[in-house]
């Protein structure tokens, strides 16, 4: 099924998007996207959205379930509370992306902002996982909770800029991060520390990249040929001191 | 009985918007691109203020200021057009053409005026033994305006520039004020949503002096500081809004003190100390320095800013980016917005598209030669 965005409203595009998911659409192509809200909110099946340009904030919020992908580049807040289901992004992202994500992929093949995975989130069986291909910007996994966080610094608009930016894993409690090529550790935050990945870890990783290497026709062992580092949080209360002493 | 959902997904997202383009070669354009690619961006505004700050659109006026004034009374202007007739000479004057708009209502009455100072005697002072610029003396004239006669506000005041601004979506104002039969080589356009302050007519952006101008997406926490150490140089806050402090504050560090747009932009968004002493010893220095002289230059509070005047365009965030900003390239010409999309509606395909990183400035100037 096919929809073509030119100049419509976003109410009005999200409308027919819902329309098409509620007859029972398997597939559905959004052609001349650029810019409208909230596409694919809320959506509760397995359909697969593709969308053709650019679609504006908040894609796939409160998503369960459905897969997005995007053949341009993303803007911010993608993913927000995402409950399952995966979004592509074959170019770059802007910043709070998977902002309180309880579960599914988000799939970003270049740079993204600040912020992002911010207040990610997992429980038993539901574990969101973001991986990043180019570079990202300052408070990567900010008051990260849990689930998966993988930053490859590969594939860059910007070339020559750092992977990362500073205060990186601020307030991180919970959740891991994996990152290609080490950490500045001047620029992690005090919560977090750098450690080497176990057996258990090489297996999740693997299987992370495969997933994602499919969406975007690229080579897993190219990707593994440099070691990961693993950062995780020191503490799983790290302000708990903050404002007063807690009573032991 | 059908139970009605409790949650629409679909929230109404209000947050400002702005975006700006320049044409570094100084090619013409006409506002209807930048009305354009403002109302893409239509829900980040909730219809409280709109505006709009063009350069180059007055060629055949280009050695005078032209004065945009807003009247609330006929009073005020009768006022103010005592008050320019003694001070200045005026080339031309006349009401800014406006179009009806069914949206737009109850609008003040907007003039401009084509102004060069006469040679009075309190000028002849000024400039012959107190040092100062035309331009210094143009600031004095519009602080004067603004906080001396009731209802008349300068909305702009530079040369071959003008700022058009009002309560409504931007859409609606560029369409009041006609924007589509002027042309540009630089424009930016905010949509307001307005959060601390009122939305009145000159609370909407852009806030400018001279030829600077002002579009801001954010919150001036440091509101009270910036205003009180501005005043020790003369320059009045009247607009209610804390984005005035910007303009004037650029006025200072720039035209007064001679900074470059870069080492204001950091005095505006100084690094973090523990920032500073990661610096090689000359960058630390100089950003001690800066902070030191410029701490109640420093804005707190998230941030994107604009900022345009006759030599080129800046763009600026706070430290920790807490507000979007995009910008991109294609051929002469360099855009920055809140969203990717409102940059593409104007430019499908650019050649480079960024994020810049928090507190640091994107400075375009305007090719040697063109202006």
């Amino acid at each position: 099924m096919q929809i073509d965005a030119k100049g419509l409203y976003y109410k009005d595009l999200n409308a027919q998007i819902r329309a098409a998911v509620a007859g029972g659409a398997q597939t559905i192509e959004l052609d001349n996207v650029n810019g409208q809200y909230f596409i694919g909110d809320g959506i509760n099946r397995p359909v697969t959205i593709t969308v053709n340009g650019v679609p504006g904030n908040d894609l796939g919020a409160f998503m369960n379930g459905a897969t997005l992908i995007v053949r341009d580049n993303g803007q911010d807040n993608i993913g927000n509370t995402m409950n399952a289901g995966k979004v592509v992004v074959h170019g770059h992202a802007g910043d709070v992306l998977g902002y309180g994500m309880r579960g599914g992929k988000l799939h970003i093949l270049k740079d993204v902002g600040y912020r992002v995975g911010i207040h990610m989130k997992s429980y038993q069986d539901n574990m969101p996982v973001l991986i990043v291909g180019g570079n990202a910007g300052d408070f990567f996994g900010e008051y990260m909770a849990g689930g998966v966080l993988v930053l490859l610094g590969m594939f860059s608009d910007a070339v020559g800029n750092a992977k990362h930016g500073f205060s990186f894993g601020t307030g991180m409690h919970g959740g891991t991060i994996y990152v290609r090529g080490g950490v500045d550790e001047s620029r992690l935050s005090r919560e977090v520390g750098v450690f080497e990945l176990n057996a258990a870890d090489d297996m999740a990783l693997r299987v992370h990249l495969e997933n994602y290497c499919a969406d975007f026709g690229l080579d897993v062992e190219e990707l593994l040929k440099e070691q990961f580092v693993k950062v995780l949080p020191k503490s799983k209360r790290p302000y708990h001191n903050m404002y007063c002493q807690m009573p032991r | 009985m059908k139970r009605k959902p409790t949650h629409s997904f679909e929230k109404d997202i209000s947050n400002c918007g702005l975006t700006g383009f320049i044409a570094k070669n100084g090619e013409l354009v006409g506002g209807e691109v930048i009305m354009r690619s403002i109302a893409l961006m239509h829900d980040r505004g909730n219809g409280l203020g709109g505006g709009f700050a063009a350069y180059g659109i007055y060629p055949d006026f280009k050695e005078f200021f032209a004065f945009h004034l807003m009247y609330e009374s006929s009073l005020a202007q009768q006022l103010t057009e005592e008050y320019l007739d003694e001070n200045f000479f005026v080339e031309q004057q006349e009401d800014i053409p406006t179009r009806r708009v069914a949206a737009i209502k109850n609008p003040p009455v907007f003039r401009r005026y084509f102004v060069k100072p006469l040679e009075t005697d309190a000028y002849k002072e000024a400039v012959d033994f107190q040092n100062m610029t035309i331009e210094d003396l143009i600031v004095g004239h519009v602080m004067r305006i603004n906080n001396e006669i009731e209802g008349a506000f300068v909305v702009s005041s530079g040369k071959n520039m003008g700022a058009f601004k009002g309560v409504g979506y931007p859409e609606e104002i560029a369409e009041f004020f006609r924007l589509d039969e002027y042309k540009g080589y630089t424009w930016t356009a905010h949509n307001r949503f307005p959060t601390n302050t009122p939305g009145w007519w000159g609370g909407a952006h852009p806030f400018t002096l001279l030829d600077w101008s002002i579009v801001h997406n954010g919150e001036i926490s440091s509101y009270g500081i910036n205003k009180r150490y501005l005043e020790m140089y003369g320059y009045l806050c009247t607009m209610l809004t804390d984005t005035e402090v910007v303009a004037y504050m650029l006025d200072l560090l720039i035209r007064k003190h001679g900074l470059t747009p870069e080492l204001a932009s950091l005095a505006l968004a100084s690094p973090f100390w523990e920032s500073i002493d990661q610096m090689d010893k000359d960058d630390r220095e100089l950003l001690t320095a800066i902070r030191q002289v410029y701490g109640s230059a420093l804005l707190n509070g998230p941030f994107a800013i604009l900022f345009a005047s006759n030599e080129g365009l800046i763009g600026l965030n706070d430290r920790v980016k807490l507000r979007p900003l995009v910008c991109a390239t294609k051929g002469e010409f360099v855009y920055m917005a809140s969203e990717e999309a409102a940059i593409r509606e104007i430019c499908p395909a650019p050649e480079k598209i960024w994020s810049p990183r928090g507190g640091q400035p994107v400075v375009v100037k305007m090719n040697a030669g063109v202006i």
